[in-house]
């Protein structure tokens, strides 16, 4: 029976153990091609192209001995590598990064501030205002959730064109102004769970709908903002179609479209450059990742309604 | 102003912005793009009304066929690839096992990464010469390969590209985990059920509805695909990863067909309704979607 029992735990160590393995696996086999795209972008370019599984790369004096890992010299010799590559791309004659740079920026502040400013508006008038043919209304916006926007595009670029907007960056950020179908779902779900006696007791102390929405509604619903504004954040930013379509100047160009031009420019030859402007290009987006984390994981604001 | 009318007005008011920028933004381009397809619209002369001309042209384009097909293949893969691994993965990630926090990050994570970023740094992966696939194919033995050169080969590298960002199927099938109550496993454990017969026939018909949701959402989004093959086959190469996407984008903007696009557009749509439609069908049948509204 100790045999069996023996036997028994042996053999759950061992899946255990098997679990294990695959998880770490598949988590290394993810993390891959970001750990490649990092680390080329720190390398010379001959070692970009040097293929192995090498971590850190080959590096040469000027005599052509090799340097030692564990020497000052190559570690100085990478980051000034590291550096060139940075400074290369951001400075590139043949892209013009920085502005692309502050394109983005400029394109995804206006997206995401309009965007979580508009379907917090049409959110509460979805589930704090009651009136007939209310939910009738809103199966229309989860029925346009279902509907990819890359249905639209040529109709909307004959539009676009019609109003003017044709080669200037409104049509990637305006249409954000009237909400969108997922900020709107997810905020009208969140404001459903808020105590209706909240708002109610702010009503009978003369407060408006906007005064309700304002005090009451979009303080204790910071997380779900967090989540609109990062997934439209993430949405514009990260977007190519749209700029390659509605835009037709180089001095207008996002850092997506931007990243492709350089990278085709290049016929994808001195990879330690492209991989450090596709660093630049992603670095933003994780930074807020990372950042808004904490705020997206924070139970305290939720579990406060729920009380 | 009675009270009933006044919230009336200010629900109206405030929902006015979503129905305008959807009229506006959505709807009217949708009917445009209806009327643009029965005419040869240039956008630079003024159309002429072709009838269904633009469709009879498509059932005779061999591209267009081919375009199709490629892109079904590729939304059809790349959901049931990705309904599949994230429901493995979401099983494995309930299993308290070390290091579930990093891998879980990672796993987000590819979801974030800009189309573009991804696509170059996957071009440089399927390098046949230095990429890190053919690196890894070499070390176990096997010879590398022309991931993105080779006509047989590119649609299925830019469909193991697309399961790199399946963090959000992942987060769907989690959430939907996390629903199934405790207490069921209990009694099945009671009942001495095995570890996989758990899985079979307790996990996989609660979580069903969120796995249909998924695959739902998995082959509408695949038939728009664009970035990927834009950016790194441009296509080809001999038009094997050509998607609808590309050709609507090839008529209408470099070569000023947008009648013809649109008309390509409303079949793109139409396949997107039907395959929602046929996977709910077939949900229903299997009791997948029990539970959902």
């Amino acid at each position: 029976m100790t045999l069996g029992a023996w036997g028994t735990r042996a053999r759950r160590a061992a899946v255990r153990a098997g679990l294990t393995l695959l998880l770490w696996g598949v988590g290394l086999t993810f993390l891959a091609p970001l750990l490649a795209m990092a680390l080329i972008s720190l390398r010379p370019e001959r070692e970009a192209t040097a293929g192995g599984f090498n971590v850190l790369p080959r590096l040469t004096g000027p005599g052509g001995e090799e340097r030692s890992v564990a020497g000052v010299a190559y570690w100085a010799d990478l980051a000034g590598a590291a550096r060139e590559n940075y400074v290369g791309a951001w400075e590139s004659p043949v892209a013009d990064f920085p502005r692309y740079f502050h394109n983005s920026a400029f394109v995804a502040t206006m997206a995401v501030v309009g965007m979580v400013v508009s379907s917090c508006v049409v959110a509460y008038g979805f589930s704090r205002v009651r009136w007939p043919g209310r939910d009738a209304l809103f199966g229309v916006v989860l029925l346009t959730l279902m509907v990819p926007p890359a249905v639209v595009v040529a109709p909307q670029y004959v539009l676009f064109k019609w109003l003017g907007w044709i080669g200037t960056s409104l049509p990637l950020w305006a249409p954000a102004w009237f909400g969108g179908a997922f900020g709107v779902f997810l905020l009208r779900q969140f404001f459903m769970t808020i105590p209706r006696e909240l708002d109610e007791a702010a009503r009978v102390d003369g407060a408006t709908h906007v005064g309700v929405l304002l005090r009451v509604i979009v303080p204790m619903s910071a997380p779900v903002i967090a989540v609109v504004a990062l997934v439209q954040f993430a949405s514009v930013w990260n977007d190519f179609q749209g700029p390659l379509l509605f835009l037709n100047h180089q001095s207008q160009y996002t850092l997506a479209v931007g990243l492709q031009q350089f990278h085709q420019q290049h016929g994808g030859t001195p990879w330690n450059l492209v991989m450090a402007a596709s660093v630049i290009v992603v670095a933003p987006v994780m930074l807020l990742y990372v950042l808004l984390r904490g705020t997206l994981t924070r139970g305290e604001v939720a579990g406060g309604v729920k009380e | 102003m009675t009270r009933a009318r006044r919230e009336l007005f200010t629900g109206l008011a405030m929902v006015s912005p979503w129905v305008v920028g959807t009229l506006v933004f959505f709807a009217g381009p949708a009917v445009v793009s209806a009327v643009l397809s029965l005419t040869d619209s240039t956008l630079l002369e003024p159309p002429v009304w072709v009838g269904a001309g633009n469709y009879v042209e498509l059932a005779g384009d061999g591209l267009f066929w081919r375009c199709l097909r490629n892109t079904v293949v590729f939304a059809v893969a790349s959901a049931a690839g990705s309904v599949v691994l994230s429901v493995a993965l979401a099983l494995l990630l309930e299993e308290p096992l070390r290091g579930r926090g990093w891998v879980r990050a990672v796993v987000f994570a590819p979801t974030l990464v800009p189309a573009v970023s991804a696509c170059v740094t996957w071009t440089w992966l399927y390098n046949p010469e230095f990429g890190l696939v053919n690196t890894v194919a070499r070390g176990v033995g096997l010879s590398g390969r022309d991931w993105l050169g080779d006509a047989r080969l590119a649609l299925p590298a830019l469909i193991v590209m697309g399961l790199w960002t399946i963090g959000t199927s992942l987060l769907v099938a989690t959430a939907a985990l996390g629903g199934v109550p405790r207490s069921l496993y209990e009694a099945a454990d009671l009942d001495g059920v095995s570890r996989w017969g758990r899985v079979r026939h307790v996990t996989l018909p609660l979580i069903a509805p969120a796995v249909l949701f998924n695959a739902v959402m998995g082959v509408i989004w695949g038939l728009q695909v664009f970035t990927p093959p834009q950016v790194m086959t441009r296509g080809g190469p001999a038009d094997s990863t050509r998607t609808l996407a590309i050709y609507v984008y090839s008529s209408g903007f470099l070569h000023g067909r947008m009648g013809y696009a649109s008309a390509m557009a409303w079949v793109q749509v139409v396949v997107a309704v039907l395959a929602a439609l046929l996977l709910v069908r077939f949900g229903r049948r299997h009791g997948f979607s029990r539970g959902v509204a």
